[in-house]
């Protein structure tokens, strides 16, 4: 994964809440059975009407999302962070993101910043009364800086680490095999297994 | 863990009973815990990226021997003895088989008894039992906490993690008591409990939290309808849902294929018994409901979250004060066609569906078959019933429930998610009105411009025979229970 400390670009204001991840890429994109490529689908479906935000310059070529509410609810497919990273997003900002969505974001170095809902309703007017102004948001310090304002971030800090660092997880998780060796060594023998399979017949 | 340990809550004991490692730290800043995985659910949309991973990487998959697949999402419930004739779909479906064959997993294919979707399938096996963790690229996997199973929804990277590692790092979720007291009414089901509980806590109310669904009406419930309701769990922002095991759960996984047996059994039972909240243990939150004063409850809007009880009207923008409400009110009325004021029982629909991971099980088919035996049709209805496994529906063929469906003039599918995500086939055309036992209403979700309202098998039957929105007892010599 790429390092991240720090991101600046033009800022795309999405005044809607309980974007779900159908929103975000329909199901008919999930067939695809690659990890990059899905620039296309992104908002599919909203980006059919000419008004839509995307739809206009210089919100086009925006890389920070701010969106209300429950952004990413719903549905747990990746590919919704993928869109958005292949549409070239690097920070989606909401007052409140679904979990699932969350930690998506987070393998995949895309920043997903926690601002009060108070502060996004200033950054949602700068940005529509200044198109194109930038929006930086800044893991080092946890903030956001948007024309004027300044508003602070949360982002837990593991999460945080392992974005400035640029970690792989799974080679994280392996640096402990042997703890998990030796609780596979301490399992109840009840539990069950999918192999040999059994059927009802 | 010693014996003068402080009360617990389900959740709580099930997390400490896989903690790996624990992460270093206290507070806000401790590091998640690595927390082993008792089983991993694979299906063809969320793993082919995480097995191209893992071959990149030149690793094993760890535990195939705790890993099954299906085919569910992606696939036709026509016609399955021919080629998928979408060809991405066919590719997709293909690269499954061909993965799990090379990392040697147990598949079960379209056409096969066991094949069906994802969270029918486990439980019906026996695969998924009272304390495991569960976990499957797909944010229904909250279904199995029926069972006092911790079971979440992943994203492909961690579905890729856990492939090499049987374990996940995580933080530990904060713990909420859905208390449910009183008797339903009859023709109120479990699937009015849980729209009632997303209406209430909003679909961001459950953000963080593992659920805990309690109280008197959730001890009556079987095992079809418990799943019904942690399965929605996600609809209310939660992680999973659980509930804590009990003679019913106990009875219900007993006999099946991969059930403990002899001394087994009695060693899994002593254990399951453990698998409830202490006296005393502490919940973040918690929510109360009444199970008395529900009524059989349908969704007007585009989130799950937006829904009323069946007898009211859609409600209009000003009747919200937040402003982000009073908008997506607007918005969803937009979308939905809908003017604020209509009684819900005015709303007609297009079609029917009966099926998903939400509400597809026997108990389902059997209740809506009960509704709708002997009763004709709406002419302007479509019906679509699609069993949520191919056993569910061997075993309603062997009840004759099929029979009960096709002369009522419903199409009788094969197993599969069908028309719950609009990705296979079976999808609404634009601005087509859809009654559907699935768990979302979402723009778009059963096909670009398809209108939902989530409803019960019970509602959904009715509905069938009305023509606009009902509850059975809506019907003319309407039956005396069902």
């Amino acid at each position: 994964m790429e390092k991240i400390v720090s991101h600046t670009g033009i800022g795309v204001p999405l005044r809607q809440s309980n974007v779900d991840t159908d929103q975000i890429i329909p199901a008919v994109y999930l067939k695809r059975i690659t990890r990059t490529g899905f620039e296309d689908a992104l908002f599919a479906g909203w980006r059919r009407d000419e008004n839509f935000i995307l739809n206009q310059e210089p919100f086009n070529t925006g890389s920070v999302l701010v969106a209300g509410p429950d952004f990413g609810t719903g549905s747990s497919r990746e590919h919704a962070v993928w869109a958005l990273k292949d549409y070239g997003f690097k920070a989606v900002i909401s007052s409140r993101f679904a979990d699932i969505f969350r930690g998506n974001s987070g393998k995949q170095g895309l920043v997903a910043a926690e601002v009060a809902q108070s502060d996004i309703e200033l950054i949602w007017k700068e940005l529509e009364n200044n198109p194109g102004t930038t929006v930086t948001v800044d893991l080092e310090s946890r903030t956001v800086h948007c024309g004027s304002i300044s508003a602070p971030f949360q982002i837990d800090d593991y999460t945080r680490w392992r974005l400035m660092e640029g970690l792989d997880d799974i080679g994280l998780t392996l640096q402990h095999e042997e703890d998990i060796t030796a609780y596979e060594a301490k399992r109840p023998a009840h539990k069950p297994r999918t192999l040999p399979a059994r059927t009802a017949g | 863990m010693s014996a003068m340990q402080s009360p617990q809550t389900l959740a709580e004991k099930v997390w400490n009973a896989h903690v790996v490692r624990r992460g270093e730290g206290e507070g806000e800043a401790r590091q998640p815990d690595l927390i082993y995985i008792d089983l991993h659910l694979l299906h063809e949309v969320t793993s082919p990226q995480a097995f191209e991973g893992l071959r990149l990487a030149g690793r094993p998959l760890r535990r195939p021997d705790l890993t099954i697949a299906t085919e569910d999402h992606n696939t036709p419930t026509l016609d399955i003895d021919k080629p998928i004739a979408d060809l991405t779909s066919r590719t997709q479906i293909h690269t499954l088989r061909d993965n799990c064959k090379e990392f040697g997993v147990r598949l079960h294919s379209l056409g096969d008894k066991e094949q069906g979707i994802v969270h029918v399938v486990g439980p019906q096996l026996g695969l998924t039992q009272p304390g495991m963790t569960v976990v499957c690229g797909d944010s229904h996997t909250s279904t199995h906490g029926a069972f006092g199973a911790l079971a979440f929804g992943i994203g492909t990277s961690e579905v890729e993690h856990v492939m090499a590692t049987q374990s996940l790092s995580l933080k530990p979720f904060k713990t909420m008591a859905i208390n449910v007291e009183g008797t339903l009414k009859p023709g109120v089901t479990a699937k009015d409990i849980i729209l009632a509980v997303i209406a209430k806590i909003g679909t961001g109310g459950g953000q963080g939290y593992v659920l805990e669904y309690r109280g008197s009406a959730i001890r009556s419930l079987s095992m079809d309808a418990r799943m019904t309701i942690c399965n929605m769990s996600i609809e209310a922002g939660a992680r999973a849902g659980m509930i804590a095991p009990d003679e019913t759960t106990f009875e219900y996984v007993k006999g099946r294929p991969h059930a403990p047996e002899g001394e087994d059994w009695d060693a899994a039972v002593a254990d399951w018994k453990q698998l409830h909240t202490d006296e005393g243990a502490r919940f973040d939150a918690e929510v109360f409901l009444n199970a008395d004063e529900l009524e059989p409850f349908v969704t007007w809007g585009t989130n799950p979250g937006q829904g009323v009880s069946l007898s009211e009207n859609v409600p209009t923008p000003e009747d919200f004060e937040d402003e982000n409400d009073r908008k997506a009110c607007e918005r969803a009325l937009t979308y939905m066609g809908l003017e604020g004021g209509t009684p819900m029982k005015d709303i007609r629909v297009d079609t029917v569906f009966l099926g998903s991971c939400t509400n597809s099980r026997m108990e389902d088919l059997r209740a809506a078959a009960q509704v709708i035996k002997g009763k004709e049709k709406d002419p302007n209805v479509r019906m679509i019933v699609v069993p949520g496994s191919a056993r569910v529906r061997l075993e309603a063929e062997a009840e004759g429930l099929d029979q009960i469906f096709k002369d009522f003039g419903a199409e009788w599918r094969f197993a599969g998610c069908s028309m719950c995500l609009g990705m296979n086939p079976d999808q609404l055309a634009e601005g087509e009105r859809c009654a559907s036992t699935s768990n979302r209403n979402f723009e778009g979700r059963q096909g670009k411009g398809g209108r939902t309202h989530l409803v019960s098998p019970l509602v959904a039957a009715a509905t069938a025979i009305r023509g606009t929105l009902s509850s059975p007892s809506d019907l003319v010599n309407a039956p005396v229970s069902v």
